[in-house]
């Protein structure tokens, strides 16, 4: 198998000292291989978005080693840091922080300025990611005049445009309306499909269920690991997940599938006490 | 990634916020105006009054009494006046001017009273000594003063409150009782204080004396020399005779009954004075300058906090600390940089006015002062919160509120 493409070694972040020490992470580890497409899911509270955060060179852990792309971050300086943030990571948040006042294809040129692409060949690949997004003839907009599925779509444009060995998106359907989590998703299913490997944070069980794999976060410790589809196949897509949630709910627990009814239960659970 | 691309983020950064940029410009705008305009303006009235002095006459001087209560030992006398004008003791001395002269005379033309506030007596040679020249009809001549004829110069302020709308050439106006004949009009002299140097009247000293003041001292005697350079020289060309007239030992000058006051060094004085105001107004406008550093100051910190998310995103995609950092100082460079410029422009546009009735005068070296503190400042302060937001991790810009 070659180098995976993300690697975390008994990761641990806490915040605070002495009697007020507040563990986030309590020991993660984790591998993503090449192709995949993996959701990280869990309550709030439960330090998905401290993992998130961490695996996107944006926090350092306070112990523990995380290889990206077979690089050690934690050994990188601040320059280099800058430099693994802008080539090997795309990392879309809940609330889509692009520039304000800034158009669209301004906004997804950004990363590409920071690696210093000539202005011609940025606008080519800015809006190339943009037409991957569906977005291209948005490109002259401002965010402002952008819905928050639109602009959730801009931001997964300018994740990409780097062509960055890894996707971390940190609640991306959080702010969205069902119609624009489904025109995101797409993007992320389409993204998948191209071989893009993708991570997610989500704590919506639709989410979840479209991922290849998923992952269960309580309390700072991962509980559950379930390969919900094949790594070398495209993600099952928006009907599939929806009938697996849907079953899932109605208490159809898929035989001979052990481990992810397992997970499904918790995911059910999770909603209902939610 | 080039300079000329962060040049361009920083353009696009100002003009995300125009109001904010333009009202920054205008606080340091005003401070570097003010500075500039203000010296501008101290050191234009320095200028005005070194050259009123001037114009007084830089080859005068003038002989006043010290002595008080009238005593005849130390006045001054027309005898003294014409003992100065001795070619073979005072050789550089061109003319002398005899002055008495009466606070207060009041003149009347058909039933209009006029309070001239100062009539002066004298000869023909006080007009060219004292640089006031004659503009409507004639001065009175030598002859006139010998023969104590009764005829007046009048000056521009008189003319006006006596004769509004005539000619006041050949008009007889009254004098204390007397009658007088006005033949000359002065010309109109600029204001160099609180009195009105046109509310005057000249006339021949014997008839001044005889209608006014008497036969007494003298006021003053105003002596001129041949050349500017040779004023020194007939200073003490004329105390010497003076110490001999008045039988006083030349070696206790401290006790002399007469002062001599000198035009060049009263032009010193006046311009060790107003390089004093010029330093006051300065001092008055750098502290409006380091008021308006202190707004620059704020609206940076509130700029940069206000953006601290921005700079959050940046980082998170990839942006390096060395080019966030100088985002934001080509940034401040830019507002105060044009800012100042238009202060300065500002300034030189002002300074072609008239300001509290003193034409400023520019002085190179605040412009550079005021301009590099203004720059100075901004580099300074937009700086210094750019550095410690660039040096944040990404995850604590990011959820700064």
């Amino acid at each position: 198998m070659t180098r995976p493409v993300l690697e975390v070694r008994d990761l641990k972040k806490s915040y605070g000292e002495g009697e007020a020490t507040v563990h986030a992470l309590r020991g993660v580890s984790m591998t993503v291989h090449r192709g995949d497409y993996v959701a990280i899911m869990g309550s709030s509270g439960s330090g998905k978005s401290t993992l998130m955060n961490i695996l996107g060179a944006l926090d350092i852990p306070t112990t523990g080693t995380y290889l990206l792309d077979g690089v050690d971050v934690g050994s990188l300086s601040d320059a280099q840091l800058a430099l693994a943030r802008n080539r090997l990571i795309g990392f879309i948040f809940q609330s889509f922080n692009l520039i304000p006042r800034t158009t669209a294809v301004a906004n997804v040129e950004l990363p590409l300025a920071y690696a210093g692409v000539k202005p011609k060949e940025r606008r080519r690949r800015a809006l190339a990611a943009l037409d991957i997004v569906g977005l291209a003839d948005r490109a002259g907009h401002e965010p402002n005049q952008l819905s928050g599925g639109q602009q959730q779509r801009v931001a997964v444009a300018r994740a990409l445009v780097t062509e960055p060995a890894l996707l971390l998106a940190d609640e991306p359907t959080g702010n969205l309306d069902s119609k624009s989590t489904d025109d995101v998703l797409q993007v992320f299913d389409d993204l998948s499909a191209a071989g893009k490997n993708i991570v997610i944070i989500t704590h919506e069980d639709e989410v979840g269920a479209r991922a290849k794999r998923l992952i269960r976060l309580v309390d700072g410790s991962i509980v559950t690991d379930v390969r919900q589809s094949p790594i070398e196949l495209a993600p099952v897509g928006a009907a599939a997940a929806h009938a697996k949630v849907q079953s899932v709910a109605a208490g159809h627990l898929a035989a001979g599938h052990g481990t992810v009814a397992r997970g499904s239960v918790y995911a059910a659970g999770g909603r209902h006490t939610a | 990634m080039s300079f000329f691309e962060v040049v361009r983020f920083s353009l696009r950064g100002l003009s995300a916020n125009k109001l904010r940029s333009a009202l920054t410009m205008l606080g340091i705008l005003i401070g570097v105006a003010a500075v500039i305009l203000l010296v501008a303006v101290g050191n234009g009235s320095a200028k005005a009054i070194s050259d009123r002095i001037e114009a007084l006459g830089t080859n005068t001087i003038t002989v006043m009494s010290t002595g008080r209560g009238g005593s005849s030992s130390t006045a001054l006398t027309k005898k003294m006046a014409d003992a100065l004008i001795d070619p073979e003791l005072a050789p550089d001395i061109k003319s002398v001017s005899p002055v008495v002269s009466a606070s207060s005379a009041t003149m009347t033309y058909e039933g209009t009273d006029h309070a001239v506030s100062t009539f002066v007596g004298t000869t023909p040679d006080w007009f060219g000594a004292s640089s006031t020249p004659v503009e409507k009809g004639a001065s009175f001549t030598a002859d006139d003063v010998t023969q104590g004829r009764r005829v007046v110069v009048i000056g521009q302020t008189v003319a006006e409150e006596l004769f509004p709308g005539i000619d006041p050439i050949d008009k007889q106006v009254t004098v204390s009782g007397a009658l007088f004949t006005v033949v000359g009009v002065l010309k109109e002299k600029s204001s160099t204080g609180f009195q009105d140097p046109n509310d005057t009247a000249i006339a021949p000293l014997t008839a001044v004396q005889q209608v006014l003041a008497g036969y007494g001292s003298l006021t003053s005697i105003i002596v001129e020399a041949n050349d500017p350079d040779k004023v020194d020289a007939v200073q003490s060309e004329v105390s010497t005779i003076l110490n001999q007239q008045l039988k006083v030992d030349s070696s206790s000058s401290s006790t002399t009954p007469y002062r001599i006051q000198n035009a060049s060094s009263l032009l010193e004085t006046q311009t060790e004075t107003a390089d004093t105001f010029t330093t006051l107004l300065g001092a008055v406008a750098a502290i409006s300058l380091l008021v308006g550093g202190i707004g620059i100051t704020n609206i940076m910190l509130v700029t940069v906090t206000e953006r601290t998310r921005e700079i959050g995103i940046r980082k998170a995609l990839g942006a390096p600390r060395r080019v966030i950092l100088n985002q934001f100082l080509i940034e401040a460079t830019l507002l105060s940089v044009l800012g100042g410029g238009l202060g300065v422009a500002a300034a030189l546009i002002g300074s072609q006015f008239e300001i509290v009735g003193v034409k400023p005068v520019i002085v190179p070296s605040s412009v550079g002062l005021a301009f590099g503190v203004s720059v100075a400042i901004g580099l300074f302060f937009g700086g210094l919160p750019a550095a410690r937001a660039a040096r944040l991790r990404p995850i604590d810009a990011l959820r700064y509120e």
